[in-house]
């Protein structure tokens, strides 16, 4: 039977991080930081992924981690949307740890699993931070692996991938790249020569993209073309699936934000949230936050326990929770008023992720073309 | 051997109750209504009601443990879709503010069937506002004498009893002064008539009640404190509606996607779009009962119930809908629109122009979607209460 509740241990691992956040991570900063030129926390995400081991969850003891799965990561990221923390969580603990898990151990693929296994235990280790180069808009269950990048034979990369999600903050990038031999998987440090990662000017302030050029870059090859398209199909299933509670997060938030202010704000003599019109609205939006802890909690469930009916669950939490984050968004905006469009007030940042969520790792609307083959509901001929 | 009415916690000890029962009632030879009696009176007709009325005190989930055994040995069932309000709010509303005379007489041939019930409560000029109800009962003797005129009633043509809530006191605040009792459904100033709905057949009833003579030991709970006591059944009653389990696929959504994979021919992109929605829909509201059930079995029951009917209401309005446009050309026609009188309910039954009507009455019945909606924002979300300027005024001094 699934498990749709969070454990005692998953409460208290929220209690941490919620509390770490609050104390660090309050909107009027992340506001303050995202026009510097470092967008992220830095000092906050060694804290989380040292500290608080929130990088080691999927990870087992063996291979370094912390020997939870990826049900307790899920609740880091509800707390990290709640928050809207600009830490490169996503790209580094979710979409390069989970490649990097699908390796380890993995030798005689034309690629180096003991490689693998190291720099995944630094990744859990928090000692280093990495990124998946793929455009964050990648989705799971196409079966097409990307050809942006070329290896050559000399084993260096060459090509560009747009919009990588977090690959400004990180110091090793993970690239699928496409070799004489087939696809393969290869670490590139972020020192090397001949690497540009020129961040874009992102919609969302909070975790920016950026464009990832190689030109003849050295890297180490870590799978070859048996496991590399498995490694990283494994990698943005598990990324959109946990996507779902960083919007799960997002949405939370949003609401509990609005409801406090309609409590707050009086017009014509009475209290904004009095009005019927309104309420209706945020007990609708609250029916879909309620559906959406289920959906995520399944999608968290399925991944951690290797249930074959994870990529439904995936498609179902994507699709939901996606448009979910972005009409909490677009609510809180709407219901705060003129505060809720001006740059002091954070609901921007809410409204920006949860607009950037929407596209990452395939939107709500691919993933339910996805479904439509996985549940058999095909689409008309022609 | 524990002490008689000591909880029975342990599934196996359940287990071991059924296959006992099965023992002395082999159900291939006993007459089943003899087999449900017997079942009842071994405390397996729902396990979490107390010993001596149809239970052991055990936990609800545990029901499932003896259902399973029974299932498994072809043993007749007490056909719950018929008495859907008897066993759903009668009884549990019984259990809670009954005598010991009246649960002694009555839950029994309740949960065996043998005695079908409804319920007395909407009126004409009483629907969400369900407390301004105008039907008498006035105090003689041992009896109360009821005239009024109820709505609405599922079941009242085939009913034996019906739970019943009355004004008694008419000069305090509306809540303040209703009584709840059990009404016999054959005393002679009962008269029921069909009320014919949308689609047709007649499920409801109106009910109108003129010198109907109720005794005094047919009240639940106290003079004046109907209210309260209609909360157990109202609450049971949105559980009852909106909280069965289900398999995948189950509920409106199985018909349409059915009719979908049956009919390429019917399939157009913007119906797929919408379909694919309404199966995420369905399949999220299904996790959420899911993780609902969950909760109730730790032990941490959360809000979340309040929006179970609400989000079922919604989905079977646009799946239906969506069904009767797939089909086109066929969902020109209708099945039948004869007056029938059935004596269950199912929402996904018949053909799709019936399903597509009936849906209809799913945001209204048990509690409007908009009153839901109040209910969920303020008990949930803690906002302000809707204005209730006569919750105060004596009920004759209401404007009617």
């Amino acid at each position: 039977m699934t498990d749709l509740l969070y454990s005692e241990i998953e409460e208290e691992l929220r209690a941490s991080v919620r509390a770490l956040l609050s104390d660090r991570c309050p909107p009027e900063s992340t506001l303050a930081r995202c026009e510097t030129g470092e967008p992220y926390d830095r000092g906050l995400w060694q804290t989380l992924a040292r500290d608080l081991g929130a990088a080691s969850l999927a990870v087992p003891e063996e291979a370094g981690g912390a020997g939870a799965s990826v049900r307790e990561a899920a609740v880091v990221l509800e707390e990290l949307g709640r928050a809207a923390a600009p830490t490169p969580y996503l790209g580094s603990a979710v979409l390069a740890t989970t490649a990097l898990l699908a390796l380890e151990g993995t030798d005689g693929d034309g690629g180096d699993g003991g490689e693998a296994s190291k720099l995944l235990a630094s990744l859990a280790a928090g000692e280093r931070t990495a990124a998946l180069a793929v455009p964050l808009s990648a989705m799971p269950g196409t079966g097409a692996f990307p050809l942006a990048v070329r290896a050559d034979s000399a084993g260096t990369l060459t090509g560009t991938v747009t919009s990588v999600a977090d690959a400004a903050a990180a110091d090793l990038l993970i690239v699928p790249a496409e070799g004489r031999d087939g696809p393969g998987l290869y670490a590139v440090e972020t020192t090397a020569a001949a690497l540009a990662v020129v961040p874009r000017t992102s919609l969302d302030l909070t975790r920016p993209v950026a464009d990832v050029t190689l030109t003849g870059t050295a890297a180490r090859r870590l799978a070859g073309a048996e496991q590399a398209p498995a490694a990283l199909e494994r990698a943005l299933l598990t990324g959109a699936g946990l996507l779902a509670s960083e919007q799960l997060g997002i949405a939370e938030w949003c609401l509990t934000a609005t409801v406090a202010y309609l409590k707050d704000r009086r017009q014509f003599g009475r209290q904004l949230g009095s009005f019927q019109a309104l309420k209706h609205r945020l007990a609708d939006l609250w029916l879909e936050v309620v559906g959406a802890r289920a959906a995520a909690r399944y999608a968290a469930d399925t991944l951690a326990t290797g249930d074959p009916d994870a990529p439904v669950a995936v498609a179902v939490a994507a699709s939901h929770c996606g448009e979910l984050a972005v009409r909490a968004a677009e609510e809180c905006v709407q219901l705060h008023g003129g505060i809720g469009m001006t740059w002091e007030h954070p609901a921007h940042l809410y409204l920006k992720r949860a607009k950037a969520d929407q596209i990452a790792l395939g939107t709500p609307d691919r993933h339910r073309a996805a479904l439509a083959a996985l549940v058999d509901l095909p689409a008309p001929v022609g | 051997m524990p002490p008689a009415n000591t909880p029975v916690t342990d599934p196996d000890e359940l287990r071991r109750r059924t296959q006992a029962l099965l023992a002395e009632h082999d159900p291939a030879v006993t007459e089943p209504l003899d087999f449900l009696r017997a079942r009842y009176d071994a405390g397996l007709a729902w396990v979490h009601f107390p010993h001596g009325h149809g239970g052991l005190d055990a936990p609800r989930a545990l029901q499932a443990v003896v259902d399973a055994e029974l299932a498994a040995a072809g043993a007749p069932d007490n056909d719950p879709g018929r008495n859907g309000i008897g066993l759903g709010m009668a009884a549990p509303t019984i259990l809670r503010y009954g005598t010991e005379e009246q649960k002694e007489r009555f839950l029994r041939p309740l949960w065996t069937g043998e005695e079908v019930w409804c319920q007395l409560f909407s009126e004409p000029g009483a629907g969400s506002d369900l407390a301004a109800l105008a039907t008498r009962a006035v105090r003689d003797g041992d009896s109360w004498v009821v005239d009024g005129q109820k709505v609405w009633t599922s079941s009242a043509h085939n009913a034996r009893w019906a739970i019943l809530i009355a004004r008694t006191d008419p000069d305090v605040p509306k809540h303040r002064g209703i009584t709840y009792f059990v009404c016999d459904m054959t005393d002679p100033g009962v008269e029921v008539r069909p009320l014919r709905q949308i689609t047709g057949e007649a499920e409801f009833n109106e009910v109108f009640l003129t010198g109907v003579r109720v005794p005094d030991a047919h009240r639940l709970g106290g003079v004046g404190e109907g209210w309260k006591v209609a909360q157990t059944t109202l609450n049971n009653e949105r559980v009852a509606i909106g909280g069965r389990r289900m398999p995948r696929e189950s509920g409106m959504i199985g018909k349409a996607a059915a009719t979908w994979r049956e009919r390429p021919e019917l399939r157009t992109h913007g119906l797929h779009q919408r379909l694919l929605s309404g199966w995420v829909g369905a399949e999220v509201a299904r996790l959420t009962g899911e993780r609902l059930r969950q909760q109730l079995t730790a032990g941490h029951p959360g809000p979340e119930g309040a929006g179970t009917k609400l989000a079922f209401a919604r989905l079977a309005q646009e799946l239906s809908g969506l069904e009767v446009e797939l089909l086109g050309e066929e969902g020109l026609s209708y099945d039948d629109w004869t007056l029938r009188r059935p004596e269950t309910v199912d929402f996904t039954g018949r053909e799709a122009g019936y399903r597509y009507l009936r849906a209809k009455g799913n945001s209204i019945e048990g509690g409007t979607s908009e009153v839901l909606r109040n209910i969920i924002a303020e008990r949930v979300l803690g906002l302000p209460a809707e204005p209730r300027t006569d919750k105060d005024l004596p009920w004759k001094e209401l404007a009617r």
